[in-house]
């Protein structure tokens, strides 16, 4: 099993290193190579995922070795693989939806001109992604976080030559640096109070009590400021919709599947260092940010981003499962959420394939003349949409139970379940308005539709295979049972919160029942409202936006977060950058550069004293005597005669002296 | 091989007599000589890798000599694990810039020779253990590197507001700068000699050995306020160099005027002597002044000044070469905090990054200079779309780049990494609030590569770049080793870590431990 776990994650390494060096050498672009390389780790994988499954048993771990990285005296840091029913369940996802996401891109992106570089790439995400699934410590974790950011920065810049696509590469790798600064630095905490990376370890100290109170709760939360910036939670939600500038297969396997999901994986992984408070944290970010992201994605246009907003809006119910307690729901969710979202976004790429537009505006009808494509999104859509027997319903019913509990038992939060109910409703609505607008009623734009044509096979294939496992009744049973919460009270300092009181049981049942109805009922009220819209166009919708113009503008505008943040943490910081460099200049280098002046000015002071004064005084002196000797010379007129008439007269006048 | 230290620092000088003698018009066979002597001394430095005991923190391939006796001056060499790392980075970085310097036309024989000087001095200071010989190679360095940043830096120019700047005005700013920190820093020479005694002899001593032995303390050393003193005046020489804010305005003119190969050597070896300088001899000479909370918590926050100040200036530059100067001084905060701590992880974390900086910014340089031998500017806005027309050129830069904003799998990630868990585990010292503040430098340090990327690299080529030529393969001959190292260090720092470890666990226990107590400490401030 260890051999298969190492060689999961090393065989994407290597086909990425062959294939961003001699790639483009290869026959076929060596497109061939890393696509093998994922197969096979999914290949490999599977033994893992049944190895789980049939030992079938909460908290099975079916591989864990570590070993010494480094060593700083005392202190070993070590790097290992902890494969647990998490761990495997998530292997299997990245895998397969990696090499579904590979197959398809073979026909997606053939002719693109670095068709090569793209598989690269894509493998190099792979190897990052499954890196951070396997690893043992929250210095790996880090470590892999970052890396998978590479991936997306990568590949959402992809298309460098356009500015939107390498500003919005660039948005996403900053922006969840942010977020990353806040895990560095619950991992900061971490490391200095308990001394430790290792999950296992960390898990062990806090519950033998070596970091609790209202210190564990900041940890934690400075540990979801990184699920904040990666699963694109709000506030720093806004780099995901840009991200779509990326290749679609990249949407489906990066922003949709897997490294977004990488934020409730850690979450779930890390589940027990979380405090009650920082439960209801994670939980009121979740809902804020699912209720505000489906409401942006009523009125969007373009196919990908409507998804985008889909995308946030569902990894928020997974967060808000998690944060309400509900470990198995969050992750079920995550689980069944990437495999038919990856199938919305490939099915969205296959019609963008066809019709060379994001625009839902030139798309309907589609229907006919792609009806692989039709048949599989429809799956993905009512699964998203809750609608059962789809898996999208299964999970999604678990978290609505799972906060309805939640309220119950905490009825100053019962609106947590009302807005997750609430967004369920406008799921299902912009899912099918998305249905409708793209592949039913007339064609909107009929050059673009007489050129639409079916996807070839390697695209087609994996959209079937995704809407196979987007039917919920495979899904069903096990996956609760492999996922069973961590026991919490085995850390029983730590989650007092967490422990459920036997007498809150039973409110359990009565939340599932509600939840189940209420569920099928707003998603069935939803699709109904879509329909009236924009099927049966019983209500006009352009009426009712400029009816509710500032709503609309609102969420058409998607809250203005761009602008907010334009106007206010961009401007703020180029306009420090601006200040400190010209500070720098004109009063720190002008301080010094004064005073090589001064000293400069100073000296030829000097020297002018020197010149004048000093120097002055000795040439003084100098012409002093010569102007003496000068006029002296005067006298020497060398003729005797003058000699002694001279010498009489000083006789004379020493004599005339003596008589005084 | 005896008295190999005397060998690998004085063999440049060999070879620059040897150039003397060659006729000015065979300007091939004086980059031979000096690729040659160069290479002899990386060799050397393998070779003292390979030999140097890791597991101790002694002082290793000791060589003691008499020099002047009348004034217990020695020639005192040798090398621990603070010194080893220092001592191949300098080696693998001179050897590196010789190729890098290969298109240099003007008077090529004065430049080598001078080159090979100051590869002599540098390579002095990080061996000497006698501290008027660190002195006097600290001093030796300061004349060659006047003249390569004076004569084959850019030309003197006249700008728009009438100052005078160059190649010439960065030289002088350079050396006097670093002369007028090392006029304090002989003050402190003075006086520790004057006030320490040989344990043999009992005269005076200029022996760092003897000098960190608390023991050997007498007289004004004993009083506490002329320690902090004269920790001051250490730390100003020193700080001069790293350079810390606010006397850090030399490096970027000397950065930019100087020709690439001499930025090289600027950024990735003569800034690690201040903190160099800092770790050999005002640490455990004065452990007790350190400790003092002004001056720890002071040398903390002048390392998150010099982080975030560094980044945020760099994000406003235009010109690239600046851009990177600035980076240096961010990225050289990270040292300065990381040893703040007193921790081992810290001290580690810190000596790392002084030689994962010296890697890392020397690609930085050596990029810059591919791109300006080319376009003869270095306007990032001027750029634009790059990528399409020099793939592999981009390939380098986005491994430069990312190995700068500290993105895991490269060198500088670790060493950046445990130098903010060690501050943060500070038990000395609570580093917690400016360790997180300092941390915010990460993004800033992001945003500006990623941002610069963008503008010289992607987007629509520039059509005045359409036939810009790739970059050729002796530059890649010099780039591509120093990116393996990068890499490398970043996915097992170990050999690199464990070189080290022995001495610096050591010194963070003695730096903790030694010297008086400072539990009185009233008075000058």
């Amino acid at each position: 099993m260890i051999t298969n776990a190492i060689l999961i994650l090393l065989l994407p390494l290597f086909a990425f290193v062959v294939q961003i060096f001699i790639g483009k050498r290869l026959p076929r672009q060596g497109d061939w190579l890393p696509t093998g390389a994922i197969i096979c780790s999914f290949l490999l994988a599977l033994p893992i995922f049944f190895d789980a499954l049939s030992n079938y048993e909460a908290g099975h771990v079916v591989v864990q070795q570590s070993w010494e990285w480094l060593r700083f005296g005392n202190l070993e840091i070590t790097f290992g693989i902890y494969v647990d029913n998490l761990t495997s369940i998530m292997l299997i996802v990245v895998t397969l939806i990696s090499s579904l996401v590979h197959i398809y891109s073979i026909g997606y992106m053939q002719g693109d001109e670095r068709y090569s570089r793209y598989f690269a790439y894509l493998c190099l995400f792979s190897f990052a992604m499954l890196g951070l699934v396997l690893v043992d410590n929250f210095f790996g974790i880090y470590c892999f976080w970052e890396l998978v950011g590479l991936g997306s920065y990568l590949l959402i810049g992809f298309w460098f030559e356009k500015k939107s696509a390498s500003d919005a590469s660039k948005k996403a790798f900053i922006t969840n640096r942010v977020g990353d600064v806040g895990m560095f630095a619950g991992i900061m905490i971490i490391f200095s109070t308990l001394g430790v990376f290792g999950f296992t370890d960390v898990f062990t100290k806090i519950a033998d009590g070596g970091l609790s109170g209202t210190m564990l709760t900041v940890t934690g939360i400075l540990i979801f400021f990184g699920a904040i910036g990666k699963s694109a939670q709000f506030p720093l939600h806004v780099w995901l919709p840009d991200a779509m500038e990326g290749p679609t297969p990249v949407s489906a396997l990066i922003h949709a599947a897997t490294m977004v999901a990488a934020g409730v994986y850690m979450v779930g992984r890390t589940f027990v260092i979380y405090t009650e408070d920082a439960l209801l944290f994670i939980a009121i970010i979740g809902t804020i940010t699912a209720f505000m992201a489906a409401t942006i994605a009523i009125v969007q246009k373009d196919i990908k981003r409507v998804l985008a907003y889909s995308t946030i809006s569902q990894l928020g119910y997974m967060m808000v499962g998690l944060g309400t307690g509900g470990y198995t729901a969050g992750l079920f969710h995550l689980t069944t959420h990437a495999f038919f979202k990856a199938l919305l976004f490939l099915g969205s790429g296959s019609v963008i394939h066809a019709v060379h537009s994001q625009d839902m505006d030139d798309m309907g009808g589609l229907r006919k003349k792609m009806p692989i494509t039709f048949w599989t999104f429809l799956i993905g859509t009512l699964a998203l949409s809750g609608v059962p027997p789809f898996s999208g319903f299964w999970s999604k019913d678990a978290i609505l139970a799972s906060a309805l509990e939640f309220g119950m038992n905490h009825s100053a939060y019962m609106w947590i379940f009302v807005a997750m109910l609430l967004s369920a409703g406008i799921t299902a609505f912009y899912m099918f308005r998305l249905i409708f607008m793209t592949f039913t009623g007339q064609a909107k734009d009929q050059k673009k539709f007489d050129h639409a044509h079916e996807s070839p096979f390697t695209m087609t294939l994996p959209l079937v295979v995704l809407a196979v496992l987007s039917v919920g009744t495979i899904w069903w049973g096990w996956i609760e049972h492999l996922l069973a919460k961590p026991e919490l009270a085995t850390y029983a300092t730590v989650a007092v919160g967490a422990v459920e009181h036997s007498a809150e049981h039973g409110n359990a049942h009565l939340a599932h029942t509600i939840a189940l109805f209420s569920s099928i009922a707003v998603a069935g009220s939803g699709i109904l409202l879509a329909a009236v819209v924009y099927h049966w166009k019983k209500i006009s919708a352009e009426a009712w936006g400029s009816k509710l113009k500032p709503v609309y503008n609102l969420l058409w505008n998607k809250y203005y977060f761009d602008e907010m943040y334009e106007a206010t943490v961009i401007r703020a910081t180029l306009w420090k950058s601006r200040i400190f460099a010209a500070f720098d200049v004109k009063i720190i280098d002008g301080f010094v550069n004064g005073i090589a002046t001064v000293t400069s000015k100073f000296a030829s002071l000097q020297g002018a004293i020197d010149r004048v004064g000093v120097d002055g005084m000795v040439n003084g002196v100098a012409r002093v005597v010569g102007v003496f000797s000068n006029r002296l010379r005067t006298i020497q007129t060398g003729k005797i005669q003058t000699y002694i008439l001279m010498a009489l007269f000083a006789v004379l006048i020493l004599f005339v002296l003596q008589q005084f | 091989m005896s008295n190999v230290l005397s060998w690998i620092t004085f063999l440049p000088i060999i070879g620059a007599l040897l150039i003397m003698f060659v006729p000015k018009s065979n300007k091939s066979l004086v980059k031979i000589i000096a690729a040659l002597f160069t290479g002899l001394q990386l060799v050397l430095a393998i070779w003292i890798y390979m030999n140097f005991d890791q597991s101790t923190s002694q002082i290793q391939f000791r060589e003691q000599y008499h020099w002047i006796p009348s004034f217990n001056i020695e020639y005192f060499m040798g090398i621990d694990g603070l010194s080893v790392p220092m001592v191949l980075l300098t080696a693998f970085l001179s050897f590196i810039c010789i190729f890098a310097s290969w298109k240099i036309d003007k008077s090529v024989k004065g430049y080598f020779a001078m080159f090979l000087l100051l590869d002599t001095g540098m390579m002095g200071v990080f061996c000497s253990l006698d501290f008027f010989l660190f002195y006097i190679f600290w001093e030796v360095m300061l004349l060659p590197m006047y003249f390569l940043i004076g004569i084959w830096g850019s030309p003197s120019r006249v700008e728009a507001n009438g100052a005078v700047r160059g190649g010439p005005y960065a030289a002088i700013k350079f050396f006097l700068y670093t002369l007028f920190g090392s006029i304090f820093m002989l003050i402190a020479m003075l006086v520790l000699y004057f006030n320490v005694q040989d344990p043999v002899t009992g005269g005076h001593t200029f022996n760092m050995l003897h000098l960190m032995d608390q023991a050997n303390h007498s007289g004004v050393l004993l009083n506490f306020d002329l320690r902090l003193w004269l920790y001051a005046a250490l730390f100003l020489g020193f700080a001069i160099k790293v350079p810390v804010f606010p006397f850090h305005t030399w490096l970027p003119d000397a950065h930019v005027e100087a020709p690439t190969a001499v930025s090289v050597i600027l950024a990735g070896v003569l800034l690690k002597m201040g903190t160099y300088g800092l770790l050999r001899i005002s640490f455990p000479i004065l452990p007790d002044a350190m400790r003092w909370h002004y001056f720890a918590y002071g040398l903390a926050i002048l390392g998150l000044i010099n982080i975030l100040y560094g980044a945020f200036c760099a994000m406003a530059q235009k010109d690239l070469k600046k851009l990177v100067a600035y980076s240096s001084i961010s990225h050289m905060g990270i040292v300065l905090l990381g040893m703040s701590g007193l921790t081992a992880m810290g001290m580690n974390g810190a000596v790392m990054q002084m030689f994962n900086h010296g890697t890392g910014t020397a690609m930085l340089f050596l990029l810059v200079g591919v791109i300006y031998d080319r376009a003869h500017h270095r306007q990032i806005d001027g750029f634009g779309g790059l990528a399409v027309r020099m793939p592999i050129y981009a390939a380098v830069v986005a491994i430069a780049f990312f190995a700068g904003l500290g993105l895991p799998g490269f060198s500088s990630f670790i060493s950046e990494a445990f130098s903010f868990l060690g501050a943060f585990g500070s038990e000395m010292f609570d580093l917690r609030l400016i360790t997180i503040i300092s941390t915010f430098g990460i993004i800033i340090t992001a945003a500006y590569f990623l941002w610069t990327f963008q503008r010289m690299f992607l987007g629509e080529l520039n059509p005045k770049y359409a036939e810009l030529p790739e970059i050729n393969g002796r530059e890649l001959f010099t780039l591509i080793p120093v990116a393996v190292l990068v890499v490398l260090l970043g996915v097992y720092p170990a050999p690199l870590l464990n070189l080290m470890q022995s001495s610096l666990n050591e010194l963070v226990e003695v730096v903790k431990t030694a010297g008086p107590s400072s539990s009185t400490l009233l008075g000058l401030f």
